[in-house]
């Protein structure tokens, strides 16, 4: 199991390494000149300017310099605001995007699980087709149209009420979290519901399952002890990636909600190219959602222990 | 031992029947079609997508509209039939007379959406007034609306509204200020109806009226005809819903057929050639899966760069492309690599089968039912991400409509004209459900281990 995690992490590393690259060259490729916004430099400054973040130098050695600086932690200094290191940025606006992030991600995995073994087990009955329209439904709306319905939804709640109960943008409390995360993790949740069914649905015909009933084991037992722990697995698996598409689909939500996250960072650091920024975002990203996938795989290992035994 | 006779060697008659068939034997794909016909939901969402590729292609035939011409009389006409003008005198201007007496806030002559006049009393206090309008009555937390002018002086009482008249209920509030500007209470406000009109001029020039018409003023007149009503710059809707049906199917079309195509020749490579090769060109492929997927889409889209007037189609699409492909790979390969120790390719090969021969003839063919389901899974993802990264701004540049930069520009204007964001992401949602309906079924059908189970 140990070796097999530090398998794992040097894999990750050089994922990471991987990606740095590819958003290093990607950077490069991008039309247009950091030095120069709106405002003309002159020859002198902008030799200086250069030097300083070392454009002058050739692609192979601004390349290395990057990679020393990423391999210390360093992501530099944004080009657009003035002194204020990369580091700090993401320091200031990535926890949001992560208690956002986590949110979502436990009410799509509690909801996903719960309702995929509801529907399992009431099978082609009022609660299965109620809860898979709204799985579909989940599925096939964009989650702008959703979050752009709730925040309407929000409006006439509390016009109906009198008083603000949930607010409809903005960040601070648990209050301002609730709707966002719900909406961010509502496709996830869709699809895990589906997964969860399909794999609920084997699992109530199989042979130990009748076995446990015929012995004698009560039915919440069966229900928590050997339905819900077995057809939890393929759940558990594309958990890393959900984690992964929840963290960098929220951006749209963000933007939506009016939420100070990195992904509305990020797109509004596209917007004004500010370089360093961008390569140190999308690096930092990359690198949190290798390690997360790692992460849920190496958990994979106790919950499973069918891999435990493999290695 | 006895000696053998050339009569022990006569064939004997074999009597018993061997085979019987019974019904006609059906190939792989006749099969699959047929249990496709057989699921209800299938069919429907065939239909669905049958209707919106005639809605893309055939629509604009008969809705022959420039989804780019701006209609500014109908600015985010909701949808509907209704689309009366009357027609008015020249506009001419007005310096606040009127024979009404006029003790509050009162509306001199008829509201239209070309002027609406508005007088009242002198206001106790104020030393000049701010007048506002707003699309809500004023609340009790005061919401005015949008400020049209400011007067520091009490003497003049009245205002005339040009801007922007649309045909619908405004509210229009007289705010008393003191003279260093600050509001006071005690506002005096009104509810307007302004009608719809048009002067004769307009109408010619718009082509709504011939030279020989006799129409005279306070007639009335129908204006261009808006079926789904027109966004906030006055461009028809229906017509850029086909536009932009345009932009997103091809989208969500074509990336998927272009990077399966790569996948599949990727994978089959890997999946063949093995050892090695196979490690390298799947570690690569694992590569870019882990590449943050939107962020990367972002960031390729910036850097294949748009130049102005383009529109942002092909560097989207090739940014899909490079980064969708490793799913389809990885899929193809493992389906090679199973196929490769079935004992048909070996019995093949024992007859003296090229390697072409075994990969074209045998073992693409058996991948393409996981393949078609992959195609018909990526579709409404690649739709969705066109409309996530239009949504955001990174995506289809305007003015080329899609749905998602239509989406992207209804949300703004939500409140007021809902149409507006509501009706390309209906038709976002829908494209999307019909492609996912679509692969269930073709997943079910074509899942060879359901096969013999009716």
């Amino acid at each position: 199991m140990f070796l097999y995690t530090l398998k794992r992490l040097f894999q990750g590393l050089v994922t990471v390494w991987f990606i740095a690259t590819a958003t290093f060259f990607a950077m490069h490729n991008v039309p247009g000149d950091p030095l120069l916004n709106d405002r003309a430099v002159s020859e002198a400054i902008r030799a200086n300017l250069e030097s300083k973040y070392g454009l002058d130098q050739p692609l192979s050695t601004q390349y290395f310099i990057y990679l020393r600086n990423l391999s210390t932690g360093d992501f530099g200094i944004s080009f657009t605001q003035e002194n204020r290191e990369v580091n700090d940025i993401i320091r200031e606006h990535f926890p949001v995007s992560a208690i956002l992030g986590i949110l979502a991600v436990v009410f799509a995995a509690t909801g996903g699980i719960l309702f995929g073994a509801l529907t399992a087990i009431y099978r082609n009955r009022l609660p299965d087709f109620i809860i898979m329209i709204l799985v579909i439904l989940g599925i096939s709306v964009p989650s702008f149209v959703i979050a752009a319905m709730s925040q309407l939804a929000l409006v006439s709640l509390n016009d109906l009420v009198g008083t603000t109960i949930l607010p409809v943008a903005g960040w601070g409390t648990i209050l301002h979290m609730l709707t966002p995360a719900l909406v961010l993790g509502l496709g996830t949740m869709a699809y895990l519901t589906r997964l969860m069914r399909s794999s609920m649905l084997e699992v109530v015909g199989s042979d130990y399952i009748r076995t446990a009933r015929s012995k004698g084991v009560p039915a919440p037992r069966i229900f928590t002890k050997h339905q819900i722990r077995n057809a939890i697995l393929p759940v558990v698996t594309v958990l890393g990636p959900s984690i992964a598409s929840i963290t960098t689909g929220g951006f749209v939500v963000e933007l939506v909600f009016a939420i100070p996250g990195l992904g509305r960072y990020f797109v509004q650091a596209v917007q004004q190219l500010d370089y360093t920024v961008i390569m140190g975002t999308t690096v930092f990203y990359g690198a949190f959602l290798v390690f997360m996938v790692i992460l849920v795989d190496v958990l994979y290992g106790f919950i499973d222990p069918r891999v435990r035994l493999e290695k | 031992m006895s000696v053998l006779t050339p009569a022990d060697f006569e064939r004997i008659q074999y009597h018993q029947k061997t085979q019987n068939i019974s019904r006609p034997s059906l190939s792989y794909w006749s099969d699959a079609w047929i249990r496709l016909k057989g699921n209800k939901r299938t069919l429907f969402s065939l239909y669905l997508i049958v209707g919106l590729l005639a809605f893309t292609i055939l629509g604009p035939v008969f809705w022959n509209v420039d989804p780019a011409f701006q209609d500014l009389d109908q600015v985010s006409q909701a949808p509907g039939t209704s689309r009366l003008a009357i027609i008015v005198n020249d506009y001419e201007a007005w310096n606040g007379e009127s024979d009404i007496s006029i003790d509050a806030l009162r509306l001199v002559d008829r509201a239209t959406t070309m002027a609406v006049r508005l007088k009242w009393d002198t206001l106790p206090n104020a030393s000049g007034y701010r007048v506002y309008r707003n699309i809500f009555p004023v609340g009790p937390e005061q919401a005015y609306g949008i400020p049209l002018v400011e007067y520091f002086d009490n003497t003049v009482l009245f205002f005339e509204d040009r801007l922007d008249l649309k045909p619908r209920r405004y509210y229009y509030s007289v705010v008393p200020m003191d003279d260093r500007g600050n509001l006071l209470d005690g506002y005096q406000s009104i509810a307007v109806d302004p009608i719809r009109v048009t002067t004769l001029d307009e109408a010619r020039s718009k082509g709504l009226l011939t030279n020989e018409s006799t129409l005279q003023a306070g007639d009335s007149i129908n204006l261009s005809l808006h079926p789904l009503g027109t966004d906030y710059l006055g461009r028809d809707m229906l017509a850029r819903l086909m536009e932009g049906a345009r932009v997103s199917l091809f989208i969500g079309i074509g990336a998927p057929s272009l990077f399966i195509l790569f996948g599949i020749f990727y994978g089959s490579v890997a999946g063949f050639i093995g050892g090695r090769v196979d490690q390298i060109l799947m570690r690569f492929a694992d590569f870019v899966v882990a590449l943050p997927f939107l962020l990367f889409m972002i960031l390729f889209k910036i850097a294949f760069g748009i130049g102005p007037g383009e529109s942002g189609i092909f560097p989207m699409l090739v940014a899909l492309v490079v980064l969708m492909w490793p799913a389809t790979a990885r899929l193809v390969r493992g389906q090679i690599l199973q196929i490769r120790e079935h004992g048909y390719i070996g019995a093949s090969q024992l007859l003296g089968a090229k390697t072409n021969y075994l990969i074209f003839r045998h073992m693409l063919p058996n991948t393409l039912g996981v393949v078609l389901v992959t195609i018909t899974f990526a579709i409404p993802s690649a739709i969705f991400i066109e409309a996530f990264l239009s949504f955001v701004g990174m995506g289809v540049a305007p003015p080329t409509p899609s749905w998602g930069s239509m989406s992207n520009e209804g949300i703004k204007n939500m409140l007021t004209s809902p149409h507006e964001l509501i009706l390309p992401a209906i038709l976002i949602s829908v494209t999307v459900l019909a492609f996912n309906l679509l692969g269930d079924g073709l997943r079910d059908a074509l899942d060879a281990r359901l096969r013999n189970q009716e």
